[in-house]
């Protein structure tokens, strides 16, 4: 039965190749981003679970 | 700005640990077991319930699903409500959540012994625990979801997106894997057939790694790395890029699980592809941790937790490292099947899972009784003992499978194989089945190390089932301009879960859809036929008693797979397979060419002890099935059930299935009979031969020996017309000419026949081969089988290949011997009355 559906979508052969196409763009996307993030939001964002003990003396992050 | 007041549930979080540390020795104590028995088959072999094939999806289940998986909860219920700085959503669903999910813990122990299983690797439970475990599921994530919509932190933290992505990703996998057509309560088949069913089952249980075993551990290490080393994360960059990375690609790589399979080769390639590009995100991941641990590194010497850890990203570095290695073809080609893989899947489970399961222990449990570890010490032993248990087990596994993979492949310079009899290469292991079990057991000691010092922990201190904690409130949650995009997602979960969702959707469906739809994908083969309802119940007992964990059906296109077992398997064969059986271990050797390659009698003596009929064996003895009765109440309902699956039964087959069972059971019963067995038809042997004997005999018109036989006979056919004769090709030949040239080989070098069955063909160290007892069959086909084949591991040696017997040269031998039935030489050898059987040659 599915089968049948399948078949009746018109040009499906072209989606598998859109999909893969949308990833890789959605991949470069994440990285581009992730690159130009800023560093004071990415430390803070990171101290999210010490906080309680935000431990400012954490002087781990300074590379970011 | 005010504070608000509030309270974190630390009951349910202690609960989930007890039932890991319970559930995790139950399954570590099965693991155990199932080693012992491949060492001594018949160790606790007194219960059926109790026998190898039934104990490992126990074993596999209770480890990743009650272990693992009451780590996972334990791990969110603990750093979820702290990282969203509010309680958990509703602590009935909590409640619920965990009685839930011990409920079908227990159903899974008690119907897995049973023998109630679908036969799908890491999803044996059936329909209705199926059913349970969805319900659970989605109260598990309506809590979580629940939460983090109540959250007083802003953003979520990476760790939320991992358990977010675990949800997700797990939920669909379940339930479309899951589709099933149930038979009766405790019965279903699949609803996919062959290799549809194959590559769903393994789109699921690579996927099942991916988001049961990893995911949500990653999302516990991001948390409690950073807290055990009370510093942040090396790179919060780094962890963005690892999340999506995962979530993107690993959906892709399920069909790794495959390789050389009948899976079409562009779904093999795409698998093979994503494996090797899942080592990037996933030694990302493994640095991002290791890193953090920079400048720090004398904190490890110290803290058992942090040593946990490490040892636990550590081996997901080496796991992910190896899992994309194994997806290189050539490889695969090596470790596939063989203990190689188990030497992965335990590097994964005992060192990473393991790992971070004991840590959160350590790190959990003093915690939230509000006191100190009861004794460091001990759990440094924990850390060694587990640590070189992890050693023995992974080590002898990897060097055993890789000495029997060597094997199977090996040639001879005569271009046969060098170790053809299968239990050869098994016995030249069992020095590394005894280590391992040695690895196992040391793993153990340290776990229950571990239990009691968790016990002593909380005894010395009391339980904090309410912590308290306060934050401001979340007002700025929707007014606050959003500028980038991420930051806008990871503010809103719902948005967050849905693109989730169709990121794993997407790679399910492209490797799904294609093969659905294109039938030229699945080549139809016309000579493959339903099973009959006989070989029906014969195949449900073949899952019942999980031969396929130990037993492939599925021949791969290499030389020495096709030299051993016959034809590689076609995709098309296997059309109405629901489920599929492929298996994914051989602890016993390949079945899919079973059918005709014994009479029926060896395997009634196989079953009863396999010892017997192949000296060394590992395979446990299955007396109950010639003690119990073949239920088949429900043959008619199972038959209805394959032809709604689109199995090609006739109109009338299921009303008549019981009928035409019992003629088909009668008949081998019969036949066993006559060789002097005594099993009544009703038996559940006589299922299971009917099934054994049909393995893979639709095309085995195609396989070698025997088309090798056909041609020949075609050739003497038309030879024989075209001198006017008339040939039957089931006759040996009788011609003065062609019997003295069997007899001069026979006697002569060529054949050097004489030197174990004697001139007059008596019997010496061979068998008489003049009377009407027969060890290996008696009819021209099986003579000349067995004299191509040979009996290697009784000093036969294999004569066809064209290496020392024509094929021509062997119909002359197989002819001159049966010429010489009945020829009553002196003194023959005694006739071996348990092994032998009547034949009632018609020459």
């Amino acid at each position: 039965m599915y089968k049948e559906v399948l078949r009746s979508i018109e040009g499906i052969e072209i989606y598998p190749i859109v999909a893969l196409l949308i990833f890789f763009a959605f991949f470069v996307g994440v990285i581009v981003w992730s690159v130009g993030i800023d560093k004071e939001r990415l430390r803070e964002l990171s101290l999210l679970p010490l906080d309680g003990e935000r431990a400012k003396t954490t002087g781990g992050s300074d590379h970011e | 700005m005010s504070m608000e007041k509030f309270q974190y549930d630390n009951g349910v979080v202690r609960n989930f640990a007890i039932a890991t540390v319970v559930f995790g020795i139950v399954g570590f104590l099965v693991g155990l077991i199932v080693a012992l028995k491949l060492i001594w088959p018949d160790f606790l072999s007194f219960l059926p319930e109790l026998s190898y094939g039934r104990l490992r999806p126990l074993h596999t289940n209770a480890v990743i699903f009650a272990f693992a998986g009451n780590a996972i909860f334990m791990g969110i219920y603990y750093s979820l409500p702290r990282l969203c700085k509010a309680p958990m959503f509703s602590k009935a669903l909590s409640n619920i959540h965990f009685w839930g999910w011990q409920l079908i813990i227990v159903l899974a122990a008690l119907t897995l012994p049973l023998g109630y299983n679908t036969s799908k690797e890491y999803a044996e439970l059936e329909w209705p625990i199926d059913l349970l475990i969805a319900v659970i599921w989605v109260i598990f994530g309506a809590n979580m979801l629940g939460t983090i919509y109540k959250r007083r932190v802003k953003h979520m933290y990476v760790a939320i997106w991992f358990y977010l992505a675990t949800f997700i990703t797990v939920a669909v996998l379940h339930v479309v894997n899951s589709f099933e057509l149930p038979v009766s309560l405790t019965k279903s088949y699949s609803l996919y057939a062959g290799v549809q069913d194959a590559l769903v089952q393994w789109w699921y249980g690579h996927n099942a790694v991916a988001f049961f075993l990893t995911t949500p551990f990653l999302g516990i290490m991001y948390y409690l790395i950073p807290k055990a080393a009370n510093r942040p994360v090396f790179s919060y960059r780094l962890s963005i890029v690892h999340f999506w990375a995962l979530v993107f690609i690993y959906i892709w790589a399920g069909p790794h699980h495959l390789l050389y399979t009948s899976l079409p080769d562009w779904a093999q390639s795409l698998g093979t592809v994503f494996s090797i590009m899942l080592i990037a995100p996933s030694w990302g991941g493994m640095l991002n941790g290791l890193l953090t641990l920079r400048g720090a590194w004398d904190t490890v010497r110290r803290d058992p937790v942090l040593k946990f850890l490490v040892i636990g990203v550590t081996a997901y570095g080496m796991s992910t490292f190896e899992g994309p290695m194994y997806s290189l073809k050539n490889v695969n080609a090596i470790a596939h099947y063989t203990d190689i893989i188990i030497a992965h899947v335990h590097m994964g489970a005992l060192a990473w899972n393991g790992g971070l399961a004991f840590a959160m222990l350590y790190y959990i449990i003093p915690r939230i009784y509000r006191t100190e570890l009861f004794s460091v010490k001990m759990a440094n032993f924990h850390f060694w003992a587990a640590t070189l248990g992890i050693f023995f087990y992974v080590i002898s596994m990897y060097f055993g499978g890789l000495t029997q993979s060597l094997m199977w492949k090996e040639f001879t310079a005569d271009g046969l194989l060098r170790y053809p009899n299968f239990l050869e290469t098994v016995l030249q292991i069992m020095p590394m089945y005894i280590l391992r079990a040695v690895g196992g057991t040391l793993y153990i000691v340290g776990a229950l190390a571990a239990v009691y010092n968790l016990f002593m922990t909380a005894r010395q201190g009391s339980l904090l089932a309410a912590e308290e904690d306060e934050a401001a409130p979340l007002t700025t949650h929707r007014g606050e301009r959003e500028t980038a995009l991420h930051r806008m997602l990871e503010g809103r979960p719902t948005q967050f879960a849905l693109l989730t969702l169709v990121a794993i959707l997407i790679g399910g469906a492209v490797e799904y859809v294609p093969l659905a739809m294109i039938d030229s994908n699945v080549p139809t083969i016309a000579a493959v036929k339903p099973y009959t309802p006989l070989e029906l119940e014969g195949r449900d007992l073949y899952m019942r008693e999980g031969c396929n964990g130990c037993h492939s059906q599925m021949i791969r296109p290499f030389r020495s797979e096709v030299e051993r077992y016959g034809d590689y398997s076609k995709a098309g064969e296997f059309v109405y397979d629901h489920p599929f059986l492929w298996g994914s271990k051989r602890t016993g050797p390949d079945l899919h060419r079973e059918g005709g390659k014994r009479v029926d009698a060896w395997h009634v003596d196989h079953m009863l002890d396999p010892q017997r009929t192949s000296p060394g064996s590992v395979m446990p003895a299955y007396p109950w099935m010639l003690e119990r009765a073949l239920d088949y109440s429900d043959i008619s309902a199972k038959v209805a059930a394959m032809r709604t699956l689109g199995v090609p039964y006739e109109e009338g087959a299921a009303e008549r299935a019981a009928e035409d069972l019992v003629v088909q059971a009668k008949e081998i019963a019969r036949g066993l009979q006559e060789s002097g067995y005594d099993v009544a038809y009703d038996r559940e042997i006589v299922a299971m031969i009917a099934y054994l004997q049909r393995l893979g005999t639709d095309i085995k018109s195609d396989s070698v020996y025997v088309a090798g036989f056909e041609k020949l006979m075609t050739r003497r056919v038309t030879a024989t017309a075209d001198a006017g004769g008339d040939f039957d090709v089931s006759e040996p030949l009788t011609d003065a000419s062609s019997l003295a040239a069997g007899k001069a080989i026979f006697d002569g070098a060529k054949g050097l026949c004489y030197t174990c069955h004697r001139n007059d063909l008596g019997g010496q160290i061979g068998p008489n081969l003049t009377d009407e007892y027969w060890l290996n069959g008696c009819d021209l086909p099986t003579i000349l089988k067995n004299i191509r084949t040979g009996f290697p591991q009784k000093g036969m040696l294999p004569y066809g290949n064209g290496q020392r017997l024509s094929d021509e040269e062997m119909l002359q031998v197989a002819s001159y011997i049966l010429s010489k039935q009945g020829s009553n030489p002196e003194a023959p050898k005694k006739v071996d009355q348990q092994r032998a059987q009547v034949c009632e040659t018609t020459w």
